[in-house]
Parts: C-alpha cells; structure tokens; sequence
C-alpha cells in the first residue's frame, strides 16, 4: 500500500440495521433497551439520533460498533453481517478516551500502528495529515492534559480518521464541551466530513445539534428503545448553528419530540 | 519561603533545647546522647566508611529484593486483574498476606535459609510483592473501559491491549503500589539486619545492634537519623513527586 492509496478516502459504507432489539437484565429488573429497530445510513450519509436519555441510542451504537450483541436482528455494512470492533467502524465517545501516557501523535499513531501495509515514515505522514485535518499540527508534541476539552475531541477526531474508516460512529462527543468550543467543531466537522466523506452516526439529545449536523435526523423513544419519526434536513451546507432556517427545523423536530413524550422532551435540549 | 523558613527555625530550637538539655544534664548522657556526640559520631563514621559502606550494603539488599518483587508482582498483578480464578486465589492470599506486617517472615526467613544473604532477600521480596499484586490489580480494574473499547476498534487485542494499553493507564495506581511496596520492604528489612546477624555483610540495622550492644547510644540515635533520612528522602524525592505527576497527567487525582 502507498502513502498516495492510503490517504485517498476510503469509499464510505451502507449500513443497515434489520430488526434489532435488546434487553438488558440487572437484577430482577428487565429493561428493553431497544425493541425491534431498523435503520438504513446510506453511503456517506449524515444521521443523527435524538432522544431522552435511556432510549437506547448509546446501545444501538456499540452494537453498530461491535461492542455489544443483539439479542436478535443483524448489522449489515456493505451488506456484510459485522462480528465485531473493527476499524473500519471507527467511534467517538463523549470522554474524549485518548490515552494520557501518549503525546498526540502517538495517539493518533496508536491505530496506524495497528495497520497493516504501512512503513513507519508513512504512518508519520498520515498522522501528520490528520493532526493537520483538525488544526492541532502545531500540537503534536503535547500531551493530553495540556490540552482543552475541545482540543481533546480535535485530537479523539483525528485518532478515529486516521485508519481510513468507512463509517464513524459519534456518541455525544460534544456533550461535555462549551458552547464556544462546540460551534467550532460543528463547522470542523462538517469540513472535514466534505472533504473526507464517510458514513456518520451522530448521536446527540440537542436538537439543534442534530437539525445542524444530519442530514436525516431520526427520533427515539424510551420503553422499548426505537425510532418514532424521521425528518430530513435539506438545508445548504455548511450550516450555522444560529441560524434561522435551522431554527425553524429544530423547533419541528422539537414539537414531534414533545407529542410523543411531553416528560421526556424536557430533557433535550433545544 | 515563609514556611520553610518557619520549619528550619523550628528544627533549630529543637535541636539547641535538646542540647541544652544534655548540658543541663537533665539525664545521663548514656540513655540521651546529646546532638553533639550523635553529630561527632556521624561525622567520624562517614570520615572512616563504615555508615556508606553499611548504607551500602543495605540499599543493595533493598534494591535487589525491591527490583525482583516489582518484576514478580506487576505480572500477577495483572494476572489477577485477567483471570477470575486467580483472583478468586492468589488475590484474596495477596490481600492477607499484604495485612501481615512483614516483619513477621523473619522468623520464617531465618527458618528456611538461615543466616544468609537469601533470608535478607526473601524478607524484602514479601515485603514488596503483595503490595505491588494488589495495587496493579486494582489499577486494572480502574482502567475506564472506554480505553479498551477505543484500542479494540483500533484493531488491538490480547497482549497488545494488556501491555500498551492496561498496564500504562494503570501506572498511577501501580506507582502508589510500588510506593507502598517500598515501605514495607524498607521496614521489614531493617527489622532482619537488626535481628539477623549474618557474615556477609554489615548493614545499617547491624550498625544500629551494635550500638545497643556497645552502648554506645550516639551511634543508636545517629544510625536512627540515617534510617529515617534514607526512608524521607525515597517518599519525598523519588516516589511521592512521581506518583503525583502521574495522577494529575492521567487524570486519576483523587481530590
Ligand atoms: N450494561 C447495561 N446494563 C443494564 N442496563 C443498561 C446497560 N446499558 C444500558 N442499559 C439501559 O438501557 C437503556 C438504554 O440505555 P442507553 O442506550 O445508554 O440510552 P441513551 O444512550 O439513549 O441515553 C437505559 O434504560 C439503560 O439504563
Ligand atoms: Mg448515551
């Protein structure tokens, strides 16, 4: 493999999730944290899911993810059922997990490492490019608690890029941020997905995140977990998180959220 | 600045109230040496080698039993974080045996091999190695899971994950552990040169036995100093600055 064939993105993946449900037992108490969903993410599709916390979004994604198992129902990317992590599904959670005993980039090298096919020089030059991607070049030296939260998930970003996914999965991982922060990394994302085209699972409970985020944006429901109601965002990118037209989008997906479960909607954010 | 200051000014009035003391002869100068006599003996043991030489001697014993009980125990630590059974044994003997001040293997050293180099070494190996097993063991299972989740989508598994990424997001714990370990060790090991007389070589507990013997009671007081300069300078300089660096950079500081 060369440097040239590395950096060219990889085409992103169709995932479809076929009948997926999950219950999770402790105790005596039973929780069924998704029952029976299904979702198709087109190739480099934007979806966000929304809804109250416990509906069962982190649980759909580390299935995708490979994490855990479902009970019943398959995971298909590019119509191959997954078995579990792999790093063409590369995934974001809301603790930035980057590993303190490393400097950047070396965490960002950690998965190139892991890479097969790669000289050292060019796991260097890739890590580079995606440190560049996220605008940390100038960081690369510096270790993790040196760094703020919003730098963190810059760096988390990078690390998940860098093996060249098809798909990444994002559970909240702006959740913990600023607003300051936050914004600059809607409008990174949004670049950098432009530029480097993959499939994206966004989870988030901000409404606006998500109507600025996805372009669908599917809404869940708590008690069995599953999808009550899908909105398709056909707004011009990139987008501001401020602006009018997003507002009018998230104010919709707001209302539906809250005729389904007036308690619940107070949870989310707007 | 203010404080240490503060601490030197307290340090001097107590020594010159203690020496004060001793001219006052408040009691004899065969139980209480006064800080005259302990520092003209310091001196004149420095001046001739014995206190390096038996420093020397020490620290070698430390260092050795110390080395091999890290070396013996990160590995089980980690074992016993891996395996169920394992910790279900030799964890739960790990757990009784660190409660058992370690001083109490001497007898058994003395025991088993008799007034040799190996007693030394086998006192200071139990003294180390408990500590260091239940400290690596808990710093595993302080690991967030997260870390391991991030390392398997990155395509790691098995030894790679145990060794780049459970055993250095678990080094904060396993510093405290060793931390620990070195106490233990340091205590127990003199609690055998004071007990222990053995050929091979002349420790600072040897040195401390024979001032009793002797009465010489400057030479008691002075090798005390000794022990415990040795004991502040491995807490202050070497572990508890490392231990807090790491805490703070791993984000594992407990407030
Ligand atoms: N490992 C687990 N053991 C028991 N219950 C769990 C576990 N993981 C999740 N749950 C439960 O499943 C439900 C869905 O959780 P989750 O997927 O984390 O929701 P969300 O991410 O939407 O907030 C919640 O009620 C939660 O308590
Ligand atoms: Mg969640």
């Amino acid at each position: 493999m060369t440097l040239q064939s590395e950096l060219r993105n990889e085409t992103p993946s169709k995932l479809s999730v076929r009948n997926v449900s999950k219950r999770f037992r402790s105790g005596a108490r039973v929780t069924q944290a998704l029952g029976d969903v299904s979702l198709d993410v087109g190739e480099g599709e934007f979806v966000c899911l929304v809804g109250p916390s416990g509906c069962g979004k982190s649980t759909l994604l580390n299935i995708i993810a490979g994490f855990e198992e479902a009970d019943s129902g398959t995971v298909l990317t590019d119509g191959q059922p997954i078995t579990g992590p792999g790093r063409d599904r590369m995934v974001m959670f809301q603790e930035p997990a980057l590993f303190p005993w490393l400097d950047v980039l070396d965490n960002v090298l950690f998965g190139l490492k892991l890479k097969p096919g790669l000289t050292p020089a060019e796991r260097l030059e890739v890590a580079r490019f995606y440190l560049q991607l996220v605008g940390l070049e100038k960081f690369a030296k510096a270790y993790i608690h040196e760094l703020s939260g919003g730098m963190k998930q810059r760096v988390t970003l990078a690390r998940a890029l860098a093996p060249n996914p098809r798909v990444l999965l994002m559970d909240e991982p702006f959740a913990a941020l600023d607003a300051l922060s936050r914004e600059q990394l809607y409008g990174d994302l949004q670049r950098i997905w432009a530029e480097r085209r993959k499939t994206i699972v966004f989870v988030t409970h901000n409404v606006r995140e998500a109507a600025c985020l996805g372009d669908r944006v599917l809404l869940f429901s708590p008690n069995p977990g599953r999808i009550r109601e899908q909105f398709t965002v056909d707004l011009p990118r990139p987008r501001d998180i401020n602006s009018v037209s997003l507002a009018t989008h998230a104010t919709e997906i707001m209302r539906a959220l809250k005729s389904h479960d007036a308690t619940a909607a107070q949870e989310v954010a707007e | 600045m203010k404080r240490s200051l503060g601490a030197i000014l307290f340090f001097v009035v107590a020594v010159a109230a203690w020496e004060a003391a001793c001219r006052a002869r408040l009691w004899s100068p065969v139980l209480v040496p006064s800080p005259d006599s302990v520092a003209q003996y310091l001196w004149a043991s420095l001046l001739d080698g014995t206190l390096l030489s038996a420093a020397a001697v020490t620290m070698k014993r430390l260092l050795l039993g110390y080395a091999f009980g890290i070396a013996l125990g990160l590995p089980l630590g980690l074992l016993t974080a891996r395996f169920k059974l394992l910790n279900d044994t030799l964890g739960l003997i790990a757990l009784g045996l660190q409660t058992l001040p370690s001083v109490c293997w001497v007898p058994l050293a003395l025991l088993w091999f008799g007034q040799t180099e190996s007693a030394m070494f086998f006192v200071v190996v139990m003294g180390t190695l408990w500590s260091v097993i239940i400290a690596t063991d808990n710093g595993v299972r302080n690991v967030p899971p997260i870390f391991s989740r991030a390392a398997r989508t990155m395509g790691s598994k098995g030894l790679h994950t145990w060794l780049h990424v459970m055993l250095p997001a678990s080094l904060p714990f396993v510093v405290s552990g060793m931390k620990q370990g070195w106490a233990f060790a340091w205590r127990s090991l003199m609690a055998a040169e004071i007990y222990v007389t053995i050929l091979s070589g002349f420790g600072l507990g040897h040195l401390l036995h024979y001032g009793r013997e002797l009465n010489a009671m400057e030479q008691v007081i002075a090798i005390m100093l000794v022990i415990i300069g040795i004991g502040l300078l491995a807490d202050k300089v070497l572990f508890s600055p490392w231990e807090r660096y790491l805490h703070r950079r791993w984000g594992t500081a407990r407030n």
